[in-house]
Protein backbone atom coordinates (compact mmCIF):
# COMPACT_ATOMS: atom_id res chain seq x y z
CA UNK A 1 0.00 0.00 0.00
CA UNK A 2 1.47 3.85 -1.05
CA UNK A 3 2.01 6.05 2.29
CA UNK A 4 -0.59 8.18 2.72
CA UNK A 5 0.22 12.10 2.06
CA UNK A 6 -1.63 12.77 4.95
CA UNK A 7 -3.33 11.11 7.69
CA UNK A 8 -5.64 12.65 10.42
CA UNK A 9 -6.16 10.39 13.10
CA UNK A 10 -8.98 10.30 15.46
CA UNK A 11 -9.28 14.44 15.36
CA UNK A 12 -11.32 15.73 17.97
CA UNK A 13 -11.96 19.69 18.14
CA UNK A 14 -14.36 21.34 20.69
CA UNK A 15 -14.77 24.84 20.83
CA UNK A 16 -15.71 25.33 24.61
CA UNK A 17 -18.71 22.97 25.35
CA UNK A 18 -19.64 22.43 21.87
CA UNK A 19 -18.03 20.08 20.11
CA UNK A 20 -17.43 20.34 16.61
CA UNK A 21 -15.50 17.32 15.49
CA UNK A 22 -15.73 14.06 17.59
CA UNK A 23 -12.75 11.53 16.52
CA UNK A 24 -12.51 11.80 12.59
CA UNK A 25 -10.54 9.75 10.81
CA UNK A 26 -9.27 11.31 7.04
CA UNK A 27 -6.29 10.14 5.04
CA UNK A 28 -5.62 11.13 1.34
CA UNK A 29 -3.27 9.20 -1.12
CA UNK A 30 -0.93 10.23 -3.94
CA UNK A 31 -2.78 11.32 -7.34
CA UNK A 32 -6.68 10.93 -5.84
CA UNK A 33 -9.28 13.05 -5.38
CA UNK A 34 -11.59 13.11 -2.45
CA UNK A 35 -15.15 14.56 -1.93
CA UNK A 36 -15.50 15.62 1.27
CA UNK A 37 -19.25 15.78 1.97
CA UNK A 38 -21.74 17.21 5.14
CA UNK A 39 -24.45 19.38 5.84
CA UNK A 40 -23.66 22.90 7.17
CA UNK A 41 -22.47 22.66 10.12
CA UNK A 42 -21.35 19.45 10.16
CA UNK A 43 -17.34 20.10 11.00
CA UNK A 44 -16.27 19.60 6.72
CA UNK A 45 -14.18 23.53 6.80
CA UNK A 46 -13.06 22.72 10.98
CA UNK A 47 -11.35 19.42 9.74
CA UNK A 48 -9.84 21.31 6.55
CA UNK A 49 -8.82 23.87 8.48
CA UNK A 50 -7.31 21.43 11.17
CA UNK A 51 -5.88 19.99 8.15
CA UNK A 52 -4.44 23.08 7.14
CA UNK A 53 -2.95 24.18 10.36
CA UNK A 54 -4.88 26.66 11.00
CA UNK A 55 -6.98 25.32 13.70
CA UNK A 56 -5.26 22.84 16.86
CA UNK A 57 -6.93 20.15 17.31
CA UNK A 58 -8.10 19.02 20.83
CA UNK A 59 -6.75 16.11 20.69
CA UNK A 60 -5.52 13.21 18.05
CA UNK A 61 -2.51 12.89 15.71
CA UNK A 62 -1.50 14.51 11.99
CA UNK A 63 0.82 11.84 9.91
CA UNK A 64 2.35 13.47 6.90
CA UNK A 65 4.20 11.41 4.74
CA UNK A 66 4.52 8.47 7.35
CA UNK A 67 5.99 11.15 10.37
CA UNK A 68 3.77 11.78 12.76
CA UNK A 69 3.97 15.83 13.04
CA UNK A 70 3.59 17.90 16.49
CA UNK A 71 2.89 21.72 16.43
CA UNK A 72 1.21 21.40 12.58
CA UNK A 73 1.06 24.97 12.10
CA UNK A 74 -0.50 27.10 8.60
CA UNK A 75 3.79 27.59 7.23
CA UNK A 76 4.23 23.77 8.06
CA UNK A 77 1.58 22.36 6.30
CA UNK A 78 2.24 24.68 2.92
CA UNK A 79 6.02 23.56 3.72
CA UNK A 80 5.03 19.77 3.42
CA UNK A 81 3.04 20.65 0.24
CA UNK A 82 -0.08 21.28 0.97
CA UNK A 83 -2.04 24.15 -0.59
CA UNK A 84 -5.69 25.00 0.72
CA UNK A 85 -7.82 27.23 -1.31
CA UNK A 86 -10.30 28.68 1.83
CA UNK A 87 -13.65 29.09 1.57
CA UNK A 88 -13.16 32.78 2.43
CA UNK A 89 -10.40 32.74 -0.19
CA UNK A 90 -7.73 34.29 1.90
CA UNK A 91 -6.82 37.24 -0.01
CA UNK A 92 -6.24 41.24 1.26
CA UNK A 93 -8.59 42.67 -1.00
CA UNK A 94 -6.63 46.15 -0.39
CA UNK A 95 -3.48 44.21 -1.96
CA UNK A 96 -2.47 43.89 -5.76
CA UNK A 97 -2.44 40.64 -7.14
CA UNK A 98 0.54 39.76 -7.17
CA UNK A 99 1.12 40.68 -3.15
CA UNK A 100 -1.99 38.12 -2.85
CA UNK A 101 -0.55 35.47 -4.66
CA UNK A 102 2.96 35.29 -3.11
CA UNK A 103 1.51 36.07 0.77
CA UNK A 104 3.38 34.27 2.99
CA UNK A 105 5.95 33.02 0.63
CA UNK A 106 7.61 36.11 -0.63
CA UNK A 107 10.41 36.00 -3.69
CA UNK A 108 13.17 37.53 -1.83
CA UNK A 109 16.77 37.69 -2.35
CA UNK A 110 19.49 38.21 0.64
CA UNK A 111 18.06 39.85 3.52
CA UNK A 112 14.60 39.82 2.42
CA UNK A 113 14.47 41.96 -0.41
CA UNK A 114 11.91 41.34 -2.83
CA UNK A 115 12.44 40.17 -6.25
CA UNK A 116 9.52 42.35 -7.84
CA UNK A 117 10.45 41.88 -11.50
CA UNK A 118 10.27 38.18 -11.20
CA UNK A 119 7.65 37.71 -8.74
CA UNK A 120 5.33 39.91 -11.55
CA UNK A 121 6.48 37.81 -14.50
CA UNK A 122 5.70 34.87 -12.45
CA UNK A 123 2.07 36.31 -11.42
CA UNK A 124 1.72 36.97 -15.07
CA UNK A 125 2.44 33.61 -15.75
CA UNK A 126 -0.02 31.78 -13.29
CA UNK A 127 -3.23 34.26 -14.51
CA UNK A 128 -2.70 32.68 -17.77
CA UNK A 129 -2.24 29.36 -17.14
CA UNK A 130 -5.43 29.45 -14.49
CA UNK A 131 -7.36 31.77 -17.83
CA UNK A 132 -9.52 33.22 -15.00
CA UNK A 133 -9.00 36.46 -14.77
CA UNK A 134 -9.95 38.92 -17.46
CA UNK A 135 -7.27 40.83 -19.40
CA UNK A 136 -8.05 44.03 -18.33
CA UNK A 137 -6.37 43.56 -15.08
CA UNK A 138 -2.50 43.03 -14.70
CA UNK A 139 -0.58 41.48 -11.85
CA UNK A 140 -0.36 44.82 -10.00
CA UNK A 141 -4.36 45.39 -10.12
CA UNK A 142 -6.08 45.22 -6.54
CA UNK A 143 -7.69 42.38 -5.75
CA UNK A 144 -10.51 43.96 -4.54
CA UNK A 145 -11.46 45.42 -8.21
CA UNK A 146 -12.21 41.89 -8.89
CA UNK A 147 -15.23 39.66 -9.71
CA UNK A 148 -15.82 36.64 -7.40
CA UNK A 149 -14.57 34.38 -9.98
CA UNK A 150 -11.76 36.39 -10.65
CA UNK A 151 -10.75 36.28 -6.90
CA UNK A 152 -11.15 32.09 -6.88
CA UNK A 153 -8.34 32.75 -9.66
CA UNK A 154 -5.96 34.61 -7.69
CA UNK A 155 -6.75 31.81 -4.63
CA UNK A 156 -6.46 28.88 -7.29
CA UNK A 157 -3.19 30.50 -8.71
CA UNK A 158 -1.69 30.87 -5.49
CA UNK A 159 -2.39 27.41 -4.54
CA UNK A 160 -0.40 25.98 -7.60
CA UNK A 161 2.53 28.89 -6.94
CA UNK A 162 4.44 25.91 -5.73
CA UNK A 163 4.04 21.90 -7.00
CA UNK A 164 2.18 21.31 -4.17
CA UNK A 165 1.38 17.56 -3.29
CA UNK A 166 -2.30 18.33 -2.28
CA UNK A 167 -4.81 20.79 -3.04
CA UNK A 168 -7.75 21.74 -0.59
CA UNK A 169 -10.48 23.39 -2.03
CA UNK A 170 -13.12 24.03 0.53
CA UNK A 171 -16.54 24.60 -1.82
CA UNK A 172 -14.15 26.22 -4.74
CA UNK A 173 -17.71 26.40 -6.59
CA UNK A 174 -19.61 28.24 -4.37
CA UNK A 175 -21.23 31.78 -6.04
CA UNK A 176 -19.46 30.79 -9.65
CA UNK A 177 -20.63 31.23 -12.87
CA UNK A 178 -21.68 28.30 -14.96
CA UNK A 179 -18.25 28.80 -17.09
CA UNK A 180 -16.18 29.64 -13.99
CA UNK A 181 -17.26 26.44 -12.63
CA UNK A 182 -16.26 24.41 -15.17
CA UNK A 183 -13.21 25.96 -15.09
CA UNK A 184 -12.57 24.74 -11.49
CA UNK A 185 -13.26 21.50 -12.50
CA UNK A 186 -10.87 21.65 -15.56
CA UNK A 187 -8.25 22.81 -13.20
CA UNK A 188 -9.33 19.69 -10.80
CA UNK A 189 -8.94 17.15 -13.93
CA UNK A 190 -5.47 18.66 -14.57
CA UNK A 191 -3.77 18.50 -11.05
CA UNK A 192 -5.40 14.64 -11.02
CA UNK A 193 -3.33 14.08 -13.68
CA UNK A 194 -0.18 15.35 -12.74
CA UNK A 195 -0.42 12.56 -10.55
CA UNK A 196 -1.32 14.86 -7.43
CA UNK A 197 -4.35 14.79 -5.12
CA UNK A 198 -6.83 17.02 -4.44
CA UNK A 199 -10.09 17.08 -1.20
CA UNK A 200 -13.02 18.37 -3.09
CA UNK A 201 -15.19 20.20 -0.38
CA UNK A 202 -19.02 20.70 -1.81
CA UNK A 203 -22.57 21.07 -1.31
CA UNK A 204 -23.57 20.19 -4.89
CA UNK A 205 -23.85 16.14 -4.74
CA UNK A 206 -23.54 15.95 -8.75
CA UNK A 207 -20.74 18.37 -8.71
CA UNK A 208 -18.67 16.13 -6.15
CA UNK A 209 -20.06 12.73 -7.39
CA UNK A 210 -18.17 13.73 -10.83
CA UNK A 211 -15.08 15.00 -10.07
CA UNK A 212 -14.15 12.98 -6.70
CA UNK A 213 -12.86 8.93 -6.85
CA UNK A 214 -13.48 8.16 -3.00
CA UNK A 215 -16.44 10.40 -0.22
CA UNK A 216 -16.29 11.14 2.95
CA UNK A 217 -19.53 12.13 4.21
CA UNK A 218 -18.96 13.62 7.60
CA UNK A 219 -22.41 14.63 9.68
CA UNK A 220 -21.97 16.23 13.50
CA UNK A 221 -18.63 15.79 13.71
CA UNK A 222 -18.07 12.25 12.70
CA UNK A 223 -17.22 10.14 9.13
CA UNK A 224 -20.32 8.79 8.15
CA UNK A 225 -19.69 7.04 5.30
CA UNK A 226 -16.80 6.49 3.53
CA UNK A 227 -16.81 4.82 0.46
CA UNK A 228 -14.88 4.58 -3.10
CA UNK A 229 -16.84 5.61 -6.49
CA UNK A 230 -16.80 1.62 -7.57
CA UNK A 231 -19.05 1.42 -4.58
CA UNK A 232 -21.27 3.67 -5.64
CA UNK A 233 -23.89 3.02 -8.50
CA UNK A 234 -24.83 6.70 -9.32
CA UNK A 235 -25.07 10.17 -7.91
CA UNK A 236 -28.82 9.35 -7.03
CA UNK A 237 -27.73 6.90 -4.30
CA UNK A 238 -25.12 9.48 -2.85
CA UNK A 239 -27.61 11.71 -2.41
CA UNK A 240 -30.00 9.36 -1.20
CA UNK A 241 -27.70 8.54 1.64
CA UNK A 242 -26.88 12.19 2.07
CA UNK A 243 -30.51 12.86 2.58
CA UNK A 244 -31.24 9.47 5.00
CA UNK A 245 -28.13 11.38 7.34
CA UNK A 246 -30.26 14.03 7.04
CA UNK A 247 -33.74 12.80 8.23
CA UNK A 248 -32.30 10.25 10.85
CA UNK A 249 -31.05 12.49 13.77
CA UNK A 250 -28.25 11.01 15.93
CA UNK A 251 -27.41 8.33 13.37
CA UNK A 252 -23.93 6.65 13.89
CA UNK A 253 -22.42 5.25 11.16
CA UNK A 254 -22.10 1.34 12.70
CA UNK A 255 -26.25 2.20 12.68
CA UNK A 256 -25.73 2.78 8.99
CA UNK A 257 -24.19 -0.08 7.91
CA UNK B 1 -9.69 37.56 -36.38
CA UNK B 2 -11.35 40.96 -35.59
CA UNK B 3 -11.98 40.00 -32.63
CA UNK B 4 -8.52 38.70 -31.29
CA UNK B 5 -6.75 41.76 -33.14
CA UNK B 6 -9.20 44.00 -30.87
CA UNK B 7 -8.49 42.24 -27.60
CA UNK B 8 -4.54 42.59 -28.26
CA UNK B 9 -4.90 46.37 -29.00
CA UNK B 10 -6.75 46.49 -25.99
CA UNK B 11 -4.51 45.27 -23.66
CA UNK B 12 -1.45 47.04 -25.41
CA UNK B 13 -3.11 50.14 -24.80
CA UNK B 14 -4.94 49.97 -21.15
CA UNK B 15 -5.02 53.07 -19.48
CA UNK B 16 -3.81 52.02 -16.50
CA UNK B 17 -0.59 50.11 -17.79
CA UNK B 18 0.85 53.58 -19.15
CA UNK B 19 3.87 54.27 -17.12
CA UNK B 20 2.62 57.50 -16.42
CA UNK B 21 -0.82 57.25 -15.35
CA UNK B 22 0.35 53.85 -13.42
CA UNK B 23 3.18 56.50 -11.36
CA UNK B 24 -0.10 59.15 -10.59
CA UNK B 25 -2.49 55.70 -9.51
CA UNK B 26 0.27 53.82 -7.55
CA UNK B 27 1.65 57.50 -5.72
CA UNK B 28 -1.93 59.15 -5.84
CA UNK B 29 -2.19 59.78 -2.04
CA UNK B 30 1.63 60.65 -1.80
CA UNK B 31 0.75 63.19 -4.65
CA UNK B 32 -2.14 64.54 -2.97
CA UNK B 33 -0.54 65.48 0.03
CA UNK B 34 2.39 67.00 -1.79
CA UNK B 35 -0.72 69.44 -3.29
CA UNK B 36 -1.82 70.02 -0.23
CA UNK B 37 1.87 71.16 0.73
CA UNK B 38 2.26 73.08 -2.40
CA UNK B 39 -0.79 75.26 -1.99
CA UNK B 40 -0.18 75.89 1.05
CA UNK B 41 3.21 76.82 0.93
CA UNK B 42 1.68 79.48 -2.11
CA UNK B 43 -0.70 80.93 -0.19
CA UNK B 44 1.61 81.81 2.30
CA UNK B 45 4.30 83.07 -0.40
CA UNK B 46 1.60 85.47 -2.07
CA UNK B 47 0.87 86.75 1.79
CA UNK B 48 4.45 87.57 2.26
CA UNK B 49 6.85 87.19 -0.49
CA UNK B 50 9.57 89.05 1.27
CA UNK B 51 9.72 86.50 4.44
CA UNK B 52 8.73 83.36 2.37
CA UNK B 53 11.92 83.91 -0.43
CA UNK B 54 14.60 83.70 2.84
CA UNK B 55 16.53 80.75 2.53
CA UNK B 56 16.87 80.85 6.65
CA UNK B 57 13.38 80.42 7.17
CA UNK B 58 13.23 76.87 5.75
CA UNK B 59 16.82 75.98 7.54
CA UNK B 60 14.94 75.93 10.62
CA UNK B 61 12.45 74.17 9.53
CA UNK B 62 14.95 71.96 8.37
CA UNK B 63 16.61 71.31 11.71
CA UNK B 64 13.47 70.81 13.46
CA UNK B 65 11.63 68.70 10.93
CA UNK B 66 14.27 65.77 11.08
CA UNK B 67 12.99 64.55 14.77
CA UNK B 68 9.40 63.84 13.47
CA UNK B 69 10.60 62.28 10.45
CA UNK B 70 12.47 59.63 12.01
CA UNK B 71 8.97 59.08 14.38
CA UNK B 72 6.80 59.62 10.95
CA UNK B 73 8.20 56.74 8.96
CA UNK B 74 8.17 53.80 11.65
CA UNK B 75 4.71 55.12 12.46
CA UNK B 76 3.38 54.50 9.19
CA UNK B 77 4.12 50.92 9.32
CA UNK B 78 2.29 50.43 12.69
CA UNK B 79 -1.05 51.63 11.06
CA UNK B 80 -0.75 49.69 8.72
CA UNK B 81 -0.50 47.25 10.52
CA UNK B 82 -3.83 48.09 11.87
CA UNK B 83 -2.34 49.24 14.88
CA UNK B 84 -1.47 52.70 16.34
CA UNK B 85 1.15 53.61 18.79
CA UNK B 86 0.58 56.28 21.04
CA UNK B 87 3.51 55.55 23.46
CA UNK B 88 6.91 56.70 20.97
CA UNK B 89 7.37 60.44 23.13
CA UNK B 90 8.02 58.59 25.87
CA UNK B 91 9.85 55.95 24.22
CA UNK B 92 12.16 59.02 22.33
CA UNK B 93 12.55 60.63 26.05
CA UNK B 94 13.22 57.21 27.22
CA UNK B 95 16.01 56.42 24.61
CA UNK B 96 17.42 59.88 24.48
CA UNK B 97 17.55 59.58 28.12
CA UNK B 98 20.10 56.53 27.83
CA UNK B 99 22.22 58.17 25.10
CA UNK B 100 22.41 61.33 27.17
CA UNK B 101 23.56 59.10 30.10
CA UNK B 102 26.26 57.46 28.58
CA UNK B 103 27.78 60.57 27.09
CA UNK B 104 27.50 62.49 30.02
CA UNK B 105 29.59 59.12 31.71
CA UNK B 106 32.23 60.38 29.38
CA UNK B 107 31.90 57.53 26.86
CA UNK B 108 32.02 58.30 23.10
CA UNK B 109 28.54 59.18 21.49
CA UNK B 110 28.32 56.77 19.04
CA UNK B 111 28.34 54.29 21.96
CA UNK B 112 25.37 56.45 23.30
CA UNK B 113 23.53 56.12 19.65
CA UNK B 114 24.45 52.45 20.27
CA UNK B 115 22.78 52.52 23.46
CA UNK B 116 19.94 54.40 22.95
CA UNK B 117 19.23 52.33 19.78
CA UNK B 118 18.98 48.86 21.92
CA UNK B 119 16.70 51.03 24.39
CA UNK B 120 14.12 52.06 22.17
CA UNK B 121 14.12 48.92 20.42
CA UNK B 122 13.84 46.73 23.61
CA UNK B 123 10.94 49.73 24.89
CA UNK B 124 9.12 48.54 21.24
CA UNK B 125 9.09 44.97 21.56
CA UNK B 126 7.98 45.57 25.19
CA UNK B 127 5.48 47.71 24.01
CA UNK B 128 4.69 45.17 21.38
CA UNK B 129 4.15 42.15 22.96
CA UNK B 130 1.92 44.09 25.65
CA UNK B 131 -0.36 44.70 23.00
CA UNK B 132 0.09 41.36 21.28
CA UNK B 133 0.01 38.54 23.68
CA UNK B 134 -1.94 40.63 25.75
CA UNK B 135 -4.45 40.64 23.27
CA UNK B 136 -5.11 44.87 24.45
CA UNK B 137 -6.27 47.16 22.23
CA UNK B 138 -3.11 49.07 20.85
CA UNK B 139 -5.20 52.90 21.67
CA UNK B 140 -5.51 52.49 25.46
CA UNK B 141 -2.04 49.86 25.86
CA UNK B 142 -0.16 52.45 24.10
CA UNK B 143 -1.74 55.34 25.90
CA UNK B 144 -0.88 53.63 29.22
CA UNK B 145 3.15 52.70 28.25
CA UNK B 146 2.98 56.56 27.33
CA UNK B 147 2.10 57.82 30.98
CA UNK B 148 3.94 55.09 32.88
CA UNK B 149 7.34 55.13 30.63
CA UNK B 150 7.30 58.77 31.40
CA UNK B 151 6.46 58.88 35.08
CA UNK B 152 9.37 56.58 35.12
CA UNK B 153 11.71 59.32 33.22
CA UNK B 154 10.61 61.53 35.97
CA UNK B 155 11.32 59.17 39.04
CA UNK B 156 14.30 58.13 37.76
CA UNK B 157 15.88 61.47 36.65
CA UNK B 158 14.04 63.75 39.45
CA UNK B 159 12.63 65.77 36.82
CA UNK B 160 16.23 67.01 35.90
CA UNK B 161 17.59 67.97 32.66
CA UNK B 162 21.18 66.61 31.46
CA UNK B 163 22.93 68.85 30.02
CA UNK B 164 25.58 67.08 27.23
CA UNK B 165 28.14 70.05 26.50
CA UNK B 166 30.85 67.54 25.56
CA UNK B 167 28.84 66.56 22.60
CA UNK B 168 29.99 69.94 20.35
CA UNK B 169 33.43 68.59 19.94
CA UNK B 170 32.29 65.07 19.21
CA UNK B 171 32.79 63.61 15.28
CA UNK B 172 29.25 61.98 15.98
CA UNK B 173 27.72 65.66 16.20
CA UNK B 174 29.63 66.82 13.30
CA UNK B 175 28.26 63.91 11.19
CA UNK B 176 24.82 64.23 11.95
CA UNK B 177 23.60 67.65 13.11
CA UNK B 178 26.09 70.41 11.43
CA UNK B 179 25.60 72.19 8.44
CA UNK B 180 27.25 71.82 5.04
CA UNK B 181 26.37 74.42 2.19
CA UNK B 182 23.49 75.76 4.24
CA UNK B 183 21.42 72.13 4.71
CA UNK B 184 21.50 70.90 7.98
CA UNK B 185 22.68 67.59 7.91
CA UNK B 186 19.90 66.37 9.86
CA UNK B 187 17.56 66.71 6.99
CA UNK B 188 19.98 64.72 4.91
CA UNK B 189 20.17 62.04 7.74
CA UNK B 190 16.39 62.32 7.83
CA UNK B 191 15.89 61.81 3.98
CA UNK B 192 17.99 58.83 3.68
CA UNK B 193 15.92 57.50 6.60
CA UNK B 194 12.37 57.73 5.15
CA UNK B 195 14.22 56.71 1.70
CA UNK B 196 14.82 53.68 3.74
CA UNK B 197 11.74 52.94 5.12
CA UNK B 198 10.03 53.36 2.03
CA UNK B 199 12.11 50.71 0.33
CA UNK B 200 11.46 48.48 3.54
CA UNK B 201 7.30 49.09 3.30
CA UNK B 202 7.28 48.50 -0.79
CA UNK B 203 9.90 46.18 -1.68
CA UNK B 204 10.81 44.08 1.71
CA UNK B 205 9.42 40.96 2.74
CA UNK B 206 8.41 42.67 6.08
CA UNK B 207 6.90 45.36 4.26
CA UNK B 208 4.86 42.75 2.28
CA UNK B 209 3.57 41.11 5.61
CA UNK B 210 2.88 44.31 7.13
CA UNK B 211 0.32 45.22 4.13
CA UNK B 212 -0.98 42.11 4.24
CA UNK B 213 -1.30 41.72 8.09
CA UNK B 214 -3.43 44.75 8.18
CA UNK B 215 -5.58 44.38 5.89
CA UNK B 216 -6.50 41.01 6.50
CA UNK B 217 -4.86 39.59 9.32
CA UNK B 218 -7.19 35.91 9.04
CA UNK B 219 -5.87 35.35 5.72
CA UNK B 220 -2.34 36.32 6.58
CA UNK B 221 -2.35 33.58 9.27
CA UNK B 222 -3.74 31.12 7.01
CA UNK B 223 -1.27 31.69 4.65
CA UNK B 224 1.14 30.84 7.10
CA UNK B 225 2.22 34.37 7.85
CA UNK B 226 2.95 34.52 11.54
CA UNK B 227 0.97 37.33 12.56
CA UNK B 228 2.06 38.61 16.01
CA UNK B 229 5.78 38.57 15.02
CA UNK B 230 4.72 40.84 12.63
CA UNK B 231 2.57 42.82 14.97
CA UNK B 232 5.23 43.24 17.80
CA UNK B 233 8.21 44.23 14.71
CA UNK B 234 6.54 46.83 14.37
CA UNK B 235 5.81 48.33 17.54
CA UNK B 236 9.63 47.84 18.09
CA UNK B 237 10.37 49.33 14.86
CA UNK B 238 8.48 52.32 16.14
CA UNK B 239 10.96 52.25 18.99
CA UNK B 240 13.87 52.50 16.76
CA UNK B 241 12.84 55.81 14.90
CA UNK B 242 12.01 56.43 18.38
CA UNK B 243 15.29 56.91 19.68
CA UNK B 244 17.03 57.81 16.55
CA UNK B 245 14.48 60.98 16.63
CA UNK B 246 15.35 61.18 20.77
CA UNK B 247 19.34 61.44 19.64
CA UNK B 248 19.21 64.12 17.04
CA UNK B 249 17.01 66.03 19.80
CA UNK B 250 19.39 66.09 21.82
CA UNK B 251 22.27 67.06 19.16
CA UNK B 252 20.55 70.36 18.66
CA UNK B 253 21.23 71.90 22.09
CA UNK B 254 23.34 69.57 23.66
CA UNK B 255 20.78 69.23 26.45
CA UNK B 256 17.99 66.09 27.56
CA UNK B 257 15.03 67.57 28.67
CA UNK B 258 12.55 65.15 31.01
CA UNK B 259 9.90 66.06 28.64
CA UNK B 260 12.04 65.17 25.37
CA UNK B 261 9.72 64.04 22.80
CA UNK B 262 6.56 64.88 24.51
CA UNK B 263 5.55 67.81 22.01
CA UNK B 264 5.90 65.11 19.12
CA UNK B 265 2.71 63.25 19.88
CA UNK B 266 0.15 64.83 18.02
CA UNK B 267 2.36 66.37 15.00
CA UNK B 268 3.42 63.54 13.97
CA UNK B 269 0.10 61.31 14.27
CA UNK B 270 -1.25 64.12 12.54
CA UNK B 271 1.69 63.95 9.45
CA UNK B 272 0.66 60.21 9.10
CA UNK B 273 -2.69 60.90 8.88
CA UNK B 274 -2.38 64.33 6.51
CA UNK B 275 -0.04 61.97 4.53
CA UNK B 276 -2.61 59.74 3.25
CA UNK B 277 -1.95 56.76 4.98
CA UNK B 278 -5.99 55.93 5.85
CA UNK B 279 -6.56 54.98 9.13
CA UNK B 280 -7.81 51.35 8.82
CA UNK B 281 -4.73 49.40 8.16
CA UNK B 282 -3.79 47.73 5.44
CA UNK B 283 -2.29 50.43 2.96
CA UNK B 284 -0.39 53.78 3.63
CA UNK B 285 2.56 55.93 2.17
CA UNK B 286 5.78 56.72 3.73
CA UNK B 287 6.51 58.99 1.35
CA UNK B 288 3.34 60.83 1.86
CA UNK B 289 3.68 60.70 5.57
CA UNK B 290 7.14 62.62 5.18
CA UNK B 291 5.46 65.31 2.85
CA UNK B 292 3.07 65.35 5.46
CA UNK B 293 4.95 65.82 8.56
CA UNK B 294 6.93 68.55 6.08
CA UNK B 295 3.57 70.18 5.96
CA UNK B 296 2.44 70.04 9.80
CA UNK B 297 5.60 71.40 10.96
CA UNK B 298 4.88 74.19 8.00
CA UNK B 299 2.28 75.24 9.51
CA UNK B 300 3.72 77.15 12.50
CA UNK B 301 6.17 78.84 10.85
CA UNK B 302 4.09 79.82 8.28
CA UNK B 303 1.35 81.43 10.58
CA UNK B 304 3.77 83.43 12.06
CA UNK B 305 5.70 84.43 8.32
CA UNK B 306 2.82 85.76 6.67
CA UNK B 307 2.17 87.86 10.25
CA UNK B 308 -0.52 86.38 11.97
CA UNK B 309 -0.70 86.02 15.62
CA UNK B 310 0.44 82.67 17.42
CA UNK B 311 -3.24 82.10 17.92
CA UNK B 312 -3.91 81.48 14.49
CA UNK B 313 -1.52 78.36 14.49
CA UNK B 314 -3.83 75.62 16.08
CA UNK B 315 -6.61 77.03 13.90
CA UNK B 316 -4.66 76.10 10.73
CA UNK B 317 -3.49 72.56 12.11
CA UNK B 318 -7.46 71.79 12.84
CA UNK B 319 -7.94 73.44 8.94
CA UNK B 320 -4.82 71.36 7.09
CA UNK B 321 -5.57 68.03 8.69
CA UNK B 322 -9.82 68.47 7.88
CA UNK B 323 -8.93 69.47 4.66
CA UNK B 324 -6.29 66.88 3.72
CA UNK B 325 -8.64 64.32 5.19
CA UNK B 326 -11.31 64.87 2.90
CA UNK B 327 -8.97 65.15 0.31
CA UNK B 328 -7.78 61.90 0.83
CA UNK B 329 -11.24 60.43 1.24
CA UNK B 330 -12.23 61.64 -2.45
CA UNK B 331 -9.10 60.57 -4.02
CA UNK B 332 -8.32 56.93 -2.90
CA UNK B 333 -11.27 54.36 -2.79
CA UNK B 334 -11.78 51.66 0.38
CA UNK B 335 -12.01 47.89 -0.68
CA UNK B 336 -13.66 45.76 1.47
Amino acid sequence: MAQHIIELKNITKSFGTVYALGGVNLHVDPGEVVGLLGDNGAGKSTLIKILAGVIKPTSGEIVVNGERVSNWSPARSRAAGIETVFQDRALAVQQSIVRNIFMGRELAGRFGWLNLRKQVSEAERLMREIGFTSKVFSPNSIVGQLSGGERQGVAIARAILKQANLIVLDEPTTALSLTETAKVFHFVRQVRASGRSIVFIGHNIHHVYDIAERFVVIDRGRVAMEKKKSDIASAQELIEYMECVARSQGVTAGEME
Amino acid sequence: MTEVSRTTATMALHPAERPLRKFLFSNRAALGSLAVFAVMLLVFFVANPRVFSNWGLYAAVLTTLPVALFMVAPLVFVVTSGEIDLSFPAMMGFASLAFAYVVQAGFDPFLGIAAALVVGSLLGFGVGALVVYGGLSSLVATLGMNFMLRGLILIVTNSKSIAVPQLRDSLAFKITSTQIWGIPLQIVWAIAFVVFCALLYNRHRFGAQVHVVGDNPDSANEMGINVNLVRVKVFAFMGVGAALAGVFSTMINFTWWPTSGDGYLLPVIASVFVGGTPPWGGIGTVVGAAVGALTVSFIQTGVLGVGLSGFYVQFFYGLIIILSLLGHRWNQARYR
